[in-house]
């Protein structure tokens, strides 16, 4: 049986209440039992996400970003090391509703209007329908698409699509959000627009956001850190900050901002730097 | 703009309640090339049927083997006895075919229950589809003609209080017998059709077994329900002639298929009354799934993904 400590409050910012840190990863290691044997997914995993910060896990298939949120959203438990949400357990945290999660499908229930869709965490916690329907026209109103809250999912494009799944991440109002290459399956224009009201709906929410890609404009141009993964073992290899100003009036105007190409190039050359041969510190965080 | 340039738009598309009767236009097409061919080869047929070496491989053409169309169907019109007093065919047929339906819609209705019960149990418990599968699969090898009398005999034994065993249960069993199975297989699979990106969602919400079945399996399970009990429904009618025939029971149209059957050597025609019977019996059974599948029209959209 493997050991999952219960999460210390090791400094201040810990308390029961609103912990200062969104994620705290602490040592983490993952291993998959395959029929090939044991494959290491993840190790010596250090990180963490502060309240309302916005980071990216980027790297190559198989270096374990995925596995990484997965093991923050409670879908899989660390073989080693803990894993804490807003001061608690990742199990805790997913049971308090402190996340909201979107895949790269929009895994919406075909069956289920958009407004049913975005409704369905808040039905399946007990809200009265009147809160529900007010909590609705808000989250369609902010993804902007009021318009379209009696429509079916088979009858709205794969970005309206993916624009109802992240409304209805956020029904909880939560303060984290996980985020599993929500945009990959989209066409480059699209994915723009989606990425810039990305940033404005964490703007207006204020939530945290773990976000998995493998696309370096997309990571550089919405976070405000990026860390790097390389694979085999899975493990961070760089974390780097991003020094963008960002301006909502103008946020696509950054796409074209020195800073930008910048932070693309640190992000690259981070990536392309010891992949094949692991360093020395592994996981370290290195802000 | 000319007359050429307005007809592809119109023609494209026509109306709803025209292609309603379009396609009822092609079922009775359907028949009628039916009864054509039937006449056709009466017509032409040797009076002795084709026969290759010592095999019968066309049926004679006789008034006896094959009565002409009209003359079946006009037969339905007339008494179905000499009595005075008798009915015409087609109603004793229709009185018959409703006892039947009766019968088959509460096996069926078992069938249901049981078929989905099962379907339940073996989703929650993956040991149980180990341990039950097998066996619902291999229950619909045993024959139903040896297998209808045990039935009729059990039940005759069975007598708690005022209740007593009817003839028309033992019935009843024997076509949830077989209504049961493409029921139990067609939920099970639609009970486990949720794809893990949204049986992972509920468990991100929180939610246990109980509310994952109500608000996602079993919604999830329609389209595959839908045919499942469509073909139950078919099966239990089948299953409903069939232990007519094997119990003996009276009232039902196994029976009367039997009892014409018999009297064919005189009136050939008479005998393709409760065989068209069960024809509209059939259409009927699942015709009844079919307005189900309607009001759940809904559940049957699938996801499209991006």
């Amino acid at each position: 049986m493997t050991q999952v400590p219960e999460p210390q409050p090791t400094d201040s910012s810990a308390t029961p209440t609103r912990s200062a840190d969104a994620v705290v990863v602490r040592g983490v290691d993952k291993t998959f039992d395959t029929r090939s044997g044991q494959v290491q997914a993840l190790t010596a995993i250090g990180l963490t996400v502060s309240a309302g910060e916005f980071v990216s896990l980027i790297g190559p298939s198989g270096c374990g970003k995925s596995t990484l949120m997965r093991l923050i959203a409670d879908l899989d438990q660390p073989t080693a090391g803990s894993v804490t949400v807003f001061g608690k357990t990742a199990s805790r945290a997913r049971l308090d509703q402190d996340y909201g999660i979107a895949f790269q499908q929009a895994g919406l229930l075909p069956w289920r209007t958009v407004a049913a869709n975005v409704g369905l965490p808040l039905e399946l916690h007990g809200a009265t329908s009147r809160d529900r329907n007010a909590r609705i026209e808000e989250l369609l109103d902010m993804v902007g698409l009021s318009d379209f809250a009696d429509r079916y999912p088979d009858q709205l494009s794969g970005g309206m699509q993916q624009r109802v799944a992240i409304a209805r991440s956020l029904a909880e109002k939560p303060d984290l959000l996980l985020m599993d290459e929500p945009f990959g399956a989209l066409d480059e224009m699209t994915r723009e627009r989606m990425q810039t009201e990305l940033l404005r709906i964490c703007a207006e929410t204020g939530a945290a956001v773990v976000f998995v890609t493998h696309s370096i404009p997309e990571a550089v141009y919405l976070s405000d850190r990026v860390v790097v993964m390389s694979p085999r073992p899975g493990r961070i290899q760089q974390i780097v900050p991003m020094a963008l100003t960002r301006d909502p009036e103008h946020a696509e105007a950054l796409r074209e901002d020195r800073a930008f190409f910048d932070g693309v190039t640190a992000v690259r050359e981070a990536l392309h730097t010891g992949s094949p041969v692991p360093t020395g510190a592994r996981g370290v965080e290195n802000r | 703009m000319t007359a050429e340039n307005l007809a592809p738009a119109i023609r494209r598309r026509r109306s709803a309640p025209a292609r309603e009767l379009v396609r009822w236009g092609y079922g009775v097409l359907g028949i009628l090339v039916i009864a054509a061919v039937w006449e056709l080869y009466k017509f032409l047929g040797p009076a002795d049927g084709v026969v290759i070496g010592e095999a019968r491989v066309l049926p004679r053409t006789t008034d006896l083997a094959m009565p002409h169309t009209w003359d079946m169907v006009t037969r339905l019109f007339d008494p179905v006895s000499r009595s005075a007093t008798a009915n015409p065919l087609w109603l004793e047929v229709a009185l018959a075919a409703l006892v039947t339906l009766g019968i088959a819609a509460v096996g069926w209705l078992v069938g249901v229950v049981v078929g989905f019960g099962l379907a339940l149990i073996m989703q929650r418990w993956k040991l149980a589809e180990w341990g039950i599968l097998p066996w619902v699969i291999l229950s619909q090898t045993v024959p139903l003609i040896a297998f209808a009398p045990i039935v009729r005999s059990w039940g005759s034994r069975v007598e708690i209080g005022a209740f007593e065993w009817q003839d028309w249960m033992s019935v009843a069993v024997i076509a949830s017998y077989l209504a049961f199975f493409p029921i139990a297989i067609g939920a099970l699979r639609g009970l486990q059709s949720p794809d893990a990106i949204h049986t992972e969602l509920m468990h991100t919400y929180g939610v246990g077994w109980w509310k994952t079945l109500l608000k996602l399996r079993i919604p999830a399970s329609v389209p595959y329900l839908l045919p499942a009990l469509r073909l139950g429904a078919a099966n239990a009618v089948v299953g409903v002639v069939v232990a007519e025939v094997s119990t003996g029971m009276q009232g039902g149209i196994g029976r009367i298929l039997i009892q014409y059957a018999g009297q064919a050597s005189g009136d050939p025609a008479k005998a393709w009354g409760p065989i068209f019977g069960s024809i509209v019996l059939g259409l009927a059974a699942a015709g009844s799934v079919a307005i189900l599948g309607a009001i759940l029209k809904n559940y049957r959209r699938v996801e499209i993904n991006a």
